[in-house]
């Protein structure tokens, strides 16, 4: 664990040589909207294919945090990294509460639980003035420090922070006790138990971890965009690709959700200059249904089976090596 | 005075609301109730279904006639989309419900996506003769675009409970959901009955769709308020309960209207999901389900 | 005789119309072999999972090295001692057989990675499952899972272990095999009770035989005793075979 968070710490420092180096500021531009969902990705990840929850309702803790975020600037002035943390805060709380309400009961209720909270979040901030309601607030952040040379070079360069340490925290749960706990309880519930597992409490963690996740990668969007309005704070798409990045990736592990993000997400960056934005939501439809039906662990379980077919020894050492 | 009527208004306006979100939780009844497939597509069925009518009232046809023609091409879409799920996972010994969770999340995203790449994101509406007027009965004003649709609601619910209770076919499906391989030792294929109660589910989607776009215009992402409605009917009825899905539908439509009438519209959507919860926290097995 | 180290006092529970367990009051003894016979449906099952925290029973207490676990959840029974295996085996599949021994150690014991290792490899060693270390846990057979199922309970260092029909069809050999773990795990200081329907390992295995029939106790002896009674014969054979 150690040697991997030391990488990460690695690539999220020389990430800041980066505004430095490149003069475009459309690389940083596009690239914060691969590194956003690389964020959103894990953090559905740690619920999805730790535990086996369906989260539909990413947009809400995305949109929640963004508006946390515009909330803790517009009333306090709060600088960047106090936006992040109260974010996540709140995206912790609203995980909680969403995975108590549900998770005692079935899991079914959860996935629909989330798509409701989607609307709901979006009926409250509409019927909220000093949000901006249903027209949107304009957000004048600080001017970025100068070592970046502008607000999108500064704004991807914490984002990249953030992508490092969710995918540290998202490989630490992994492969510690709380990744065996919540895949055991992911295979049989009533054995995790029995083997002492807290299963509510564990499930509440994971639901926390995620929900911080996914919300603090809304945390620096309105100061990306100078502008936040429900319609692109609770979008349909975020919803979607949350879903879909993981399991066309793989569920299995860390990498999954980032292969399926920087995928999904260079894809879509690409297409929609070219295509509508309904057109890229029914194409990833599809693509996820193919998944689902065809290779359900993802590319990441595609390229194991292939692995598997030619080296029948190689299951057995890959199986050592993540013990 | 004042106080009186509008709570008389607004109990009519719940009871007739109410009895329209039981129509389109009767199909969910069947998937999720009896079955236990978790469907949450069938929201953006219902809105589909509302399109098929919409089209046609553009050529003249009746809404609630448009409705029950076009169930019958439906029911075998309900069929083929049944196959497709089962043959997906059931065939592999069950997908696990991450996986049919999504399928059908990815199904309802490209129905809608869908159905707005064909008609547009501008809302679509129907003209039938009687929407614009109300009835007057005392201190009520019910407009009749509510009324009317309601009113299909006890009809649908009374043949469809019929069925499921007295034909042979109806037996088959309430049994499948007890015990599949019971049914298939009696020689029925418990595949070809689930497909077939599918079917039916879309069928009755349409028939809603209909009652929907009589009461107001529909755009294509309509559906999703209606997700934590029509489950909350379901669990309130009691899994597995017909007769059950028109009472919690007016009970959970009077409930939002009263919440939307006194205290703020921004609360309805929590109104049917509050009760969800309270339902499967105090009574899981709802109001006429019967414990497993 | 040392005071009881499980002591059930009038648990029952219904589900809705149906008496599953009638009040039921059992003791175990440290290291005792209990057996636990009756017909399907006698309450076997659900007396257990009262006992282990998965059901809640309608009345009664169970007291469990002096203390009263009545109210408290499953996991936490299972981590002062208390372990179960199930009926059909639920090995936590997409993780190896070492993996599995390792999820009730993180949360019963609290050692370090290494020390777990060692002892899930000891414990590995003890059911013969050692060359299945790294194997997935879906892919091992059914005698594999029988004993990984046993192997998990055990993990955690019980000390009651509840084995609920751990022998359901196995062959003889197999049983025999189940058997004399189960036996080595007695010797080593760990209560068994044991819920079975195979008689010969059931008699051979217990001090003491209960025999329940919906969902109440009708007889109580060593195994000798217990299958010249005429209320367990009418139970599992029919009156004809108690007036024999």
């Amino acid at each position: 664990m150690l040697p991997f968070t030391l990488i990460a710490a690695a690539i999220a420092l020389g990430g800041l040589m980066l505004p430095q180096l490149i003069g475009n500021p459309y690389y940083f531009y596009a690239g914060y909207g691969v590194l956003q969902y690389v964020v959103i990705a894990t953090g559905w990840n740690i619920l999805g294919g730790g535990a086996g929850y369906t989260n539909f309702g990413a947009s809400a803790f995305f949109g929640g945090g963004a508006y946390m975020a515009a909330l803790l600037f517009k009333a306090f002035d709060a600088p960047l990294f106090v936006q992040i943390l109260g974010a996540a805060a709140a995206g912790m709380l609203l995980g909680v509460i969403t995975g108590y309400l549900t998770l005692r009961i079935q899991g079914v209720y959860f996935a629909i639980a989330t798509v409701a909270l989607v609307v709901m979040l979006d009926t409250v901030v509409q019927n909220t003035e000093y949000l901006g309601g249903a027209s949107g607030l304009a957000v004048l952040a600080a001017p970025a420090p100068a070592w970046f040379g502008g607000q999108t070079q500064y704004v991807f360069c914490i984002m990249l922070g953030l992508a490092c340490g969710a995918v540290v925290l998202a490989r630490w749960v992994e492969v510690s006790w709380v990744g065996r706990g919540l895949r055991a309880i992911k295979a049989s519930e009533p054995a995790a138990e029995a083997c002492g597992v807290p299963t509510l409490k564990l499930k509440l963690f994971a639901c926390a971890l995620s929900g911080g996740v996914m919300a603090a990668a809304g945390a620096p969007y309105p100061t990306y965009s100078a502008y936040l309005d429900p319609v692109s704070a609770f979008n349909l798409t975020i919803g979607l690709n949350a879903l879909a990045m993981p399991l066309i990736g793989g569920t299995r592990s860390w990498i999954g959700p980032v292969i399926g993000a920087v995928l999904l997400a260079s894809v879509q960056q690409i297409a929609t200059v070219t295509i509508s934005s309904e057109f890229n939501i029914l194409v990833v439809g599809v693509v996820l249904i193919a998944f689902v039906v065809a290779a359900p662990e993802g590319l990441l379980g595609l390229v194991h089976r292939s692995k598997r077919k030619l080296q029948p020894e190689f299951g057995k050492i890959d199986a050592q090596t993540r013990s | 005075m004042i106080a009186l009527e509008l709570i008389l208004n607004a109990i009519a306006t719940g009871v007739a609301l109410g009895s329209i979100y039981a129509l389109m939780a009767m199909g969910l009844a069947i998937t999720f109730g009896i079955l236990h497939i978790p469907n949450v597509a069938h929201p953006a069925m219902v809105v589909a279904g509302a399109y098929a009518v919409a089209i046609s009232n553009q050529y003249g046809l009746d809404p609630i006639l448009a409705g029950v023609i076009w169930s019958v091409p439906f029911y075998v879409l309900g069929r083929l989309f049944y196959a497709f799920y089962a043959g997906s996972f059931e065939a592999r010994g069950g997908g696990n419900t991450l996986q049919s969770l999504t399928l059908f999340f990815g199904a309802s995203l490209i129905i809608e996506v869908a159905l707005a790449v064909a008609f547009g994101t501008d809302m679509r509406s129907v003209n039938v003769g009687y929407v614009g007027h109300s009835l007057q009965l005392g201190l009520i004003v019910l407009p009749y675009r509510f009324l009317v649709p309601a009113l299909v609601t006890p009809a649908v619910m009374l043949a469809l409970w019929l069925y499921l209770v007295r034909t042979p076919v109806g037996l088959a499906i309430r049994a499948v959901a007890h015990d599949e391989r019971a049914v298939s030792i009696s020689g029925l294929d418990p595949f070809a009955v689930k497909r077939h109660a599918f079917g039916i589910a879309m069928a009755l989607a349409v028939i809603a769709g209909a009652a929907l776009v009589i009461t107001g215009p529909i755009d294509p992402f309509g559906g999703r308020v209606y997700i934590g409605r029509v489950f909350a009917i379901v669990v309130l009825a009691g899994m597995g309960a017909i007769p059950g899905v028109l009472l919690a539908g007016i009970l959970i439509g009077v409930a939002e209207s009263l919440v939307m009438s006194f205290l703020s519209p921004s609360w309805a959507t929590g109104v049917a999901f509050a009760i969800l919860l309270a339902t499967l926290g105090l009574k899981p097995t709802g109001l006429f389900g019967a414990a497993r | 005789m040392s005071e009881a180290l499980l002591q059930v006092r009038g648990v029952a529970k219904s589900f809705g119309a149906i008496k599953a367990l009638g009040p039921v009051d059992l003791d175990l003894g440290a290291r005792e072999r209990l057996g636990i016979i009756g017909p399907n449906g006698s309450g076997k099952t659900t007396l257990i999972n009262c006992i282990t925290g998965f059901f809640r029973p309608d009345r009664g207490t169970i007291v469990y090295k002096g203390e009263d676990i009545t109210g408290e959840p499953a996991y936490i029974r299972a981590r002062k001692g208390l372990a179960r295996s199930f009926q059909i085996p639920r090995p936590f599949t997409g993780m190896t057989v070492l993996e599995n021994l390792l999820v009730p150690m993180d949360y019963c014991i609290h050692a370090s990675e290494k020390t777990e290792r060692q002892r899930a490899e000891a414990v590995l060693q003890s059911v013969g499952l050692e060359g299945q270390r790294d194997a997935l846990a879906e892919t091992l057979s059914q005698l594999e899972q029988r004993k990984l199922e046993l192997a998990r309970a055990l993990a955690a260092n019980p000390q009651v272990l509840i084995a609920d029909e751990a022998m359901a069809g196995l062959s003889n050999s197999e049983i025999d095999d189940i058997l004399s773990l189960l036996f080595a795990l007695n010797a080593s200081g760990v209560a068994v009770i044991m819920i079975e329907h195979i008689m010969h390992a059931v008699m051979r295995f217990s001090q003491r035989v209960i025999c329940l029939e919906t969902g109440r106790i009708i007889a109580q002896a060593p195994p000798a005793e217990i299958v010249r009674n005429p209320k367990v014969q009418k139970a599992y054979f029919g009156e004809q075979a108690a007036h024999r």
